[in-house]
């Protein structure tokens, strides 16, 4: 059987960040496995700039902040193979992927998975109805309009306010259709603020918070929507109806981790983030199995799924020099975090943490602390949901556990 | 004009089955079909269970043919490259009325000749589904689960395999009589017949008016599903029948693949098509499914969808209709087929032997020596050994190119797909031969790949179908571009 030091599996931004690092480490050799014809991952289909701000200083396009780590991993002798999906993790860390030229199984000292995200549908959300042409969700309009120039419909409909379908309000609007508006369920939006911003606002697209598409109608291609706002529970305002022409539905109801490969392989999962359970060193329950990007938890920044590629890598590559095994300390969380990544932090090291609010706030005070002494202490002018908090927990101390609060 | 021996109208389960049944003699017999592919009526939106036979009233036509149905379907199946399990079946109850009436419902299974009945307590319940509250139970363990799509389909292939012509995107709009039979206008084409078999389902109130008997009506009356992910559910879980409702009740369901359904209602409606899903009757179904199963997860609900009853009963009428399978009495070369609702799937190939019969009253069947009535359908590749997926690539390597990674479907079985047999098209036609948009995805990975083979294969997007002819899933291409 063929071998390998490390595997990773997935050639978006964070499998590519991970390769790149673990060769500059001196892994020697490194198998990076894309199902894809190309390596870049989502990134290919996003034509729209702002990749890149932090880690390279100046906003590019998804293929471009994409060609630079395509580039990077050339010349660090990654070696990759591109059409390969992988079909089966075993615990023992054997990686079997399919490509036209045959069924391979590739035997890996260290494996990291890498394998990004996938798009919550209508259909998980069953919205009541029938089920007429022309509902998608964001990314399939994103790819067939920006990859194979694919032309979707006149009167447009946004259901949900999450990154993609912002973007494709104004990509829409720009190729001459009229996008209704965006609605979204939930009192506060779901995408960045700066996408509100270019997005919607620069072209007069309204965002109808605490509404949401109650059924779809049109016998053979949607022909209408009846929307409806809600209270704080979720539940339908009776006599808030309104009835939305359109011919197009697009659905950005939110991403969810891919992780049938970690699930089958018997790794441990996380049911708030939908990723592994990972530790400090962002390893998965199954020793050598490491786990970053979107597949872990869902970035909204580009460059910090880049980091955490990077990160990954260099813990597998300490784990391939067979590192000792380090104490870990338990992270908990309190106020209203919704979640916190790694819940364990390695002692003796400095330690990121990744976070996510549950609601809107403003002034508020993030705080980390051990065994009463306080190690990280920000104030948080606003915390959004939909922006990832980040944070350097410096030397982390041996202690019984990390609280990390927002109050 | 094309002329025929027999003409049936509507590809559904019944009239895919007269066709394989017929494709045996030596006739010229063709399909016309509305839909753009056989099956997309009821035939494809049911709950795709076999029946046992013990639900239907003794003596009538319906317990008859359902028992001779359930005793030839794995057989059936095997030949026809048909995806089937015998998973068994639970009726569940909860108190003594419920034992009581269960027992009585094994005595009337046994009067139609249903074998396997068995009464059981709450701990051999859990036995087998441990987390069921039920106290009582009937095992029926001649109850299985099929694909109803591939059935229809596959039924379809063999018969086009040995010389049945399918007219698809051809609903039959008008029924003129001539002397020897008819003259059909079916979509596009004139096509004539000696006898006309009417297997339209839902519409065989049209039909049947059209060709001279307008003397009964059909009321549409829907049953809605919630579509859950893969769970751990064996078998099929149905509550104890209770008078006074119709169906069978609320019930879950596996699918063959392991998919979990919820439902259907029963309520009447206005429209034969409306395949709405309706938020008041999906809240009923939780709700009721969570009295069967409490520990059912609704967080992996897939999707929801609706199939329509074809009822010869009025709302508010007493509650049994009858198959009728028939020459009409009004018009000498048209055979009905009405209120082939539940369970209709399971008793096709029993109701096609009836046709056969009341057809040769005055059409001479010989047996063709050439008919081949095995059919292999696209190899379910997911499904296969590594080895076998190893020796399908090397021979193919579309094999190792995935389309679809929810269900691992690859590019060989997609193109496949798209050049079936009869002739269907459409994104659906590709669905429901190889699985491809039905995962947990619902298409997000796999639709975009589709689209892109058929364009590659010189279809322009504005042509390309999703469910119905026409229904344009796709634009064009936008300002200035094309591919
Ligand atoms: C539809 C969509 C649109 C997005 N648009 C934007 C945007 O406009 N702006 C933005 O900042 N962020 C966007 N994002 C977020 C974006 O995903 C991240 O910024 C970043 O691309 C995540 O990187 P990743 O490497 O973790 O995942 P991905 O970029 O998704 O890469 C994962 C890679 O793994 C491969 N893979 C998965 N499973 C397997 C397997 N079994 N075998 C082989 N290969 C496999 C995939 O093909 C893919 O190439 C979008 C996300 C989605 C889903
Ligand atoms: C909710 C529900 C659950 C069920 N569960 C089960 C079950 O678990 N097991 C079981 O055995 N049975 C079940 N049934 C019953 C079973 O689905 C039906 O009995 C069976 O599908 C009937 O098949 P058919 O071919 O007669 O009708 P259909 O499948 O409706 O076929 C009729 C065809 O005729 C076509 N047609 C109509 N008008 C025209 C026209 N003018 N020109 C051309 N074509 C036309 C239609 O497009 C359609 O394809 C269920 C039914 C429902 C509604």
């Amino acid at each position: 059987m063929e071998r390998a030091d490390l595997v990773v599996i997935g050639g978006g931004p964070a499998g590519l960040a991970a390769a790149v690092r673990a060769k500059e480490k001196g892994v020697d050799r490194v198998l990076l496995l894309e199902r894809n014809p190309v390596l870049g991952g989502i990134l290919n289909q996003c034509i729209h700039d702002g990749f890149g701000v932090l880690r390279f200083g100046s906003a590019m396009s998804g293929p471009e902040y994409a060609a630079r780590f395509i580039q990077m991993a050339r010349d660090a002798g990654v070696e990759t193979v591109t059409g390969a999906m992988v079909v089966e993790l075993s615990p023992d860390k054997k990686v079997t992927y399919i490509t036209p030229q045959g069924l391979f199984e590739v035997q890996a000292k260290a494996v990291i998975l890498s394998t990004g995200c996938r798009e919550r549908t209508r259909g998980a959300l069953a919205v009541p109805g029938n089920r007429p042409a022309g509902v998608y969700t964001a990314g399939v309009v994103q790819y067939l309009m920006n990859m194979r120039n694919i032309a979707f419909g006149k009167n447009v409909v946004i259901m949900g306010s999450g990154d993609i379908g912002l973007i494709m309000a104004r990509r829409m609007t720009l190729e001459g259709a009229r996008v209704h508006c965006v609605l979204e369920k939930l009192p506060f939006c779901s995408g960045l603020p700066r996408n509100v911003r270019q997005c919607l606002e620069d072209f007069d697209i309204p965002l109808c918070l605490a509404e949401t598409v109650k059924e779809i109608h049109g016998d053979d291609h949607i022909t209408h929507v009846i929307t409806a706002k809600v209270d704080e529970k979720g539940r339908f305002i009776p006599g808030s109806e309104r009835t939305i022409p359109c011919d197009v539905l697009v659905l950005s109801v939110g991403l969810i981790p891919e992780n049938e490969l970690a699930k089958a392989c018997g790794i441990e999962m996380d049911p708030v983030t939908g990723g592994a359970l990972v530790d400090g060193d962002l390893m998965t329950s199954v020793p050598g199995v490491f786990s970053c990007g979107n597949g872990l938890h869902v970035h909204d920044l580009v460059d910090l799924v880049s980091e955490e590629g990077e990160r990954a890598a260099e813990h597998a590559a300490a784990y391939l020099k067979g590192a000792a095994n380090k104490p870990m300390v338990p992270v908990t969380v309190s106020g209203g975090i919704r979640y916190v990544l790694p819940r364990q932090l390695t002692a003796g090291e400095d330690g990121y943490l990744s976070m996510r609010v549950m609601l809107p706030g403003r002034d508020q005070k993030l705080t980390v602390t051990a065994g009463g002494k306080t190690l990280v202490s920000k104030k948080m002018k606003r915390v959004m949901p939909s922006e990832m908090i980040r944070l350097k927990v410096k030397d982390v101390p041996a202690c019984e556990q990390v609280e990390v609060s927002l109050v | 004009m094309t002329n025929y021996d027999v003409l049936i109208v509507g590809g559904g389960s019944v009239g895919c089955a007269i066709a394989y049944a017929l494709s045996r003699y030596d006739l010229k017999v063709a399909v016309a079909e509305k839909e753009l592919d056989v099956g997309m009526g009821t035939s494809g939106r049911n709950s795709g269970v076999v029946h046992a036979g013990f639900n239907n009233r003794p003596g009538s036509l319906m317990a008859k043919l359902c028992v001779e149905g359930n005793e030839g379907f794995e057989a059936l199946c095997k030949m026809l490259d048909i995806p089937y399990k015998r998973t068994g079946k639970l009726i569940v109850g909860y108190d003594e009325a419920d034992h009581q009436a269960l027992i009585k419902l094994k005595e009337q299974g046994e009067k139609n000749g249903v074998k396997g009945l068995e009464i059981i307590d709450g701990a051999a319940i859990r036995a087998i589904e441990p987390d069921l509250p039920a106290s009582w139970a009937m095992l029926s363990r001649n109850t299985a689960v099929f694909n109803p799509f591939l059935y229809s389909i596959h039924l379809a292939e063999a018969s086009a395999q040995n010389g049945v012509q399918y007219y698809l995107n051809s609903p039959v709009t008008a029924v003129e009589a001539t002397e020897e039979g008819y003259r059909v206008q079916a979509g596009d084409h004139v096509l004539t017949c000696r006898t006309l078999i009417n297997s339209a389902g839902l519409f065989a109130d049209k039909v049947s008016a059209m060709a001279g008997d307008p003397s009964f009506t059909i009321y549409p009356c829907r049953g809605e599903y919630y579509l859950l992910d893969k769970g751990t559910l064996k078998m099929p879980v149905y509550p104890v029948p209770r008078p006074g409702v119709g169906g069978l009740g609320v019930h879950l369901t596996v699918t063959v693949d392991g998919n979990i359904l919820i439902g259907p209602s029963a309520d009447y409606i206005d429209n034969h098509e409306d395949y709405s899903t309706t938020e008041p009757i999906l809240d009923q179904l939780r709700r009721e499914a969570m009295i069967l199963l409490p520990t059912l997860n609704m967080r992996t609900v897939i999707g929801t969808y609706a199939g329509v009853r074809p009822k010869l009963v009025k709302k508010g009428e007493a509650n049994f209709g009858d198959f009728v399978i028939e020459r009409s009495p009004k018009a000498k070369h048209l055979i009905n087929l009405i209120g082939i609702e539940s369970p209709g799937i399971t008793a096709s190939m029993p109701i096609a032997r009836m046709v056969l019969d009341i057809l040769s009253e005055d059409t001479e069947l010989v047996e063709k020596p050439d008919f081949v009535p095995t059919y292999r359908g696209i190899p379910p590749f997911a499904e296969l050994s590594r080895a076998e997926q190893r020796a399908l690539i090397e021979q193919d390597p579309d094999y190792g190119d995935v389309v679809c990674r929810c269900e691992t479907v690859t590019r060989a079985q997609v193109k496949r797909a798209l050049h079936n047999p009869i002739g269907a098209t459409g994104v659906i036609a590709v669905k429901n031969r190889t699985r491809s948009t039905m995962g947990r995805c619902n298409g997000g990975y796999c639709f975009q790949r589709i689209v892109e083979l058929l364009l590659s294969e010189g279809k322009s997007p504005q042509d390309i179908d999703l469910k119905r002819r026409g229904d344009r899933p796709l634009l064009g291409y936008v300002k200035g571009g094309q591919a």
